[in-house]
């Protein structure tokens, strides 16, 4: 049994009429790097607000490392924040911004500490030489870095990162991606990231947590939300599926659209498929490794179907208004609530 | 269009720049050029009167820069968490204080000083043996009472401007609300309250209207000039103009260079 370093305890935020966080329990394990995924509004950045110490929950407890900090001010938590436009303060140097929290402690530590404190931080996310510069002089990868040193130079309990990938762009992302797993296998803190991207949760975390209107829905491995989702709600969130009537009412049967296979007949679809009916292909988008298409039948209406670059060598290709045959194996399809 | 333009911006500019011109005459008479000198500039400050004027009135402008920039500062940062109407109301008096023009200002400080000092001297007087009467200090506390709103304004655009986060950053680095304001917030205002006491001196510093008002005894060099100009323009008064000029408008462009880098950094 790891100890939780971070816990939501039956929380409940409430702005004014509306509640943003509804009866939350959630507990962070030490050293895991943990995901909250929702969309917009869904409640996660006021979760990790109040983890931080921003807001204070209406009813319930947070607990840091077994203590309840439920009413503690955020600068008497320790825990530290990676702001989504990284708040670098623009009238000090970079140096100067990372050592930030250290030159809060009482008494001040010589600068000669501050200085090699700087320096190792910085080394920390390769931005070795930099400290004299101001912040606003740096690129916006390079900003989000420092943002980083700031907050891990102060060995927190828990890294809080609110959407700390959403303001760069595609290509910087991918790297920044690797670069955040690395650095929290390297420093062993725990990071617990907000994020609206399915991608960047899935690709990154220990554990994700889905969040749906102030209420968390599923949490687990992006391999258990992937594979066993348990609504169509999360099925829908994490990833792509196709939902079509399910045996009784209120529920709904998912197939992802890469476990369904596509040939130009039914007789020429694998044996052993649960289902398998006859289609016309409605879209075709190519991507490079995979063709994605869209496909219309009587009996099930449309859906989409993932096909792989190595199948096409022995399906083929199809074209817009070509007849085909599609189907999926038993244990593709899952029944799963409707909501 | 352009021929238009021209002529109004000479039409404002032209007798400013004839002061400037005039002040380096040589000759007596003011307006009639003889020669170029400096020796009106070293009459004007070798006069007792014109520096004794100037002395009090850069005393006034100080204490009036330094106290706008306090309770200025102050009162921008307590409007950014009113809210309400109590906000608006707050928000259209700074604009009133800003636009009621220097005579309305001066009559009716005249008038609370005046009824102040009836109420207040009888008791004074008999308790300390003391009378307030007005002077230097009843011109810096009219000056600072619309130079607040100067301040406060400019601070408040500053304020809205300026990233929450960057609070928020602070105090989850550990920094007290205290230390926040110290090390963040009070950095990040810096120039826009250093612009806002350079906007303050230079105003008080050229007002006449009001000082007329409420100087009591005291000289005041726009006074001094006024009272001077009743015996006819001479070139010392040219001089003080021109000097005037040019303080002026070097604090307004080192106020407008300040809040532009500040602008930049933020």
């Amino acid at each position: 049994m790891t100890q939780a370093v971070i816990e939501l305890r039956n929380v409940s935020k409430r702005f004014g009429e509306t509640l943003a966080v509804v009866d939350n329990n959630l507990s962070v394990n030490a050293g895991e790097f943990l995901s909250i995924l929702g969309p917009s509004g869904c409640g996660k950045t006021t979760s990790l607000r109040m983890m931080a110490g921003f807001e204070q929950p209406t009813e319930g407890e947070v607990y840091i490392q077994g203590t309840n900090v439920t009413g503690v001010p955020a600068y008497r938590r320790p825990v530290n924040m990676v702001f989504q436009h990284y708040a670098l303060f623009p009238h000090l140097s970079v140096a100067d911004n990372v050592t930030y929290g250290l030159r809060q402690r009482s008494p001040k530590p010589p600068s000669a500490e501050l200085a090699r404190a700087a320096d190792e931080a910085l080394g920390m996310v390769r931005l070795s030489g930099l400290g004299r510069r101001r912040t606003y002089e740096l690129s916006g990868g390079q900003q989000q870095r420092v943002a980083l040193a700031r907050a891990l130079i102060n060995r927190p309990a828990v890294l809080l990162l609110d959407e700390p990938l959403a303001a760069l762009d595609r290509k910087l992302r991918a790297e920044m991606q690797f670069e955040l797993q690395n650095l929290q296998r390297d420093v062993g803190v725990t990071f617990l990231l907000v994020t609206h991207d399915q991608e960047e949760a899935l690709s990154m975390s220990d554990r994700v947590c889905v969040m749906r209107e102030g209420r968390i829905v599923q949490i687990g491995s992006p391999r258990e939300l992937y594979d066993r989702p348990n609504s169509r709600y999360v099925a829908d969130f994490v990833g792509k599926s196709n939902f079509f009537a399910g045996p009784s009412a209120g529920t709904v049967t998912s197939v992802r659209p890469e476990m369904i296979e596509l040939a130009p007949t039914e007789k020429k679809l694998p044996q052993g498929l649960a289902t398998a009916v006859p289609a016309k292909v409605l879209n075709r988008i190519f991507v490079g490794d995979f063709t994605q298409y869209r496909l219309a039948s009587d009996r099930l209406g449309e859906f989409l179907v993932v096909s792989p670059r190595r199948n096409e060598r022995d399906v083929g290709t199809f074209e817009i208004g070509d007849q085909v045959a599609a189907g999926w194996r038993g244990d593709a399809a899952q029944v799963l609530a409707d909501n | 269009m352009r021929i238009y333009a021209s002529l109004i911006y000479i039409f404002l500019y032209a007798p400013i720049a004839l002061i400037v011109a005039l002040s380096f005459n040589a000759g007596k008479q003011s307006m009639v050029w003889t020669g170029f000198s400096v020796e009106w500039y070293g009459k004007a400050f070798s006069n007792p009167l014109i520096t004794e004027a100037l002395g009090t009135s850069v005393m006034i402008a100080l204490a009036t820069a330094v106290l706008s920039a306090i309770f200025g500062t102050m009162a921008a940062l307590g409007l950014e968490r009113t809210k309400g109407w109590l906000r608006i109301v707050f928000d259209a008096l700074i604009y009133i204080a800003i636009m009621v023009p220097g005579i309305v200002i001066g009559i009716s400080s005249l008038i609370t000083f005046v009824t102040i000092f009836d109420v207040v001297n009888p008791a004074l007087e008999a308790l300390f043996n003391l009378r307030l009467r007005m002077g230097m200090w009843s011109v810096i506390a009219t000056h600072v009472l619309f130079n607040i709103a100067v301040v406060a304004l400019m601070v408040r655009a500053r304020l809205q401007g300026m990233d929450r986060s960057l609070v928020e950053a602070s105090e989850d680095l550990y920094a007290t609300p205290m230390g926040t304001f110290r090390q963040v917030v009070l950095p990040l205002l810096a120039p826009s309250i250093l612009a806002g006491a350079l906007l303050a001196f230079t105003f008080s510093f050229e007002d006449f209207i009001i000082a007329f008002f409420v100087a009591g005894p005291d000289v005041t060099l726009p006074i001094y000039v006024f009272s001077a100009i009743r015996r006819g323009v001479t070139p010392e008064i040219n001089a003080i103009g021109t000097v005037v000029l040019l303080t002026s408008l070097l604090l307004l462009l080192i106020a407008q260079w300040i809040l532009q880098r500040g602008n930049k950094q933020a």
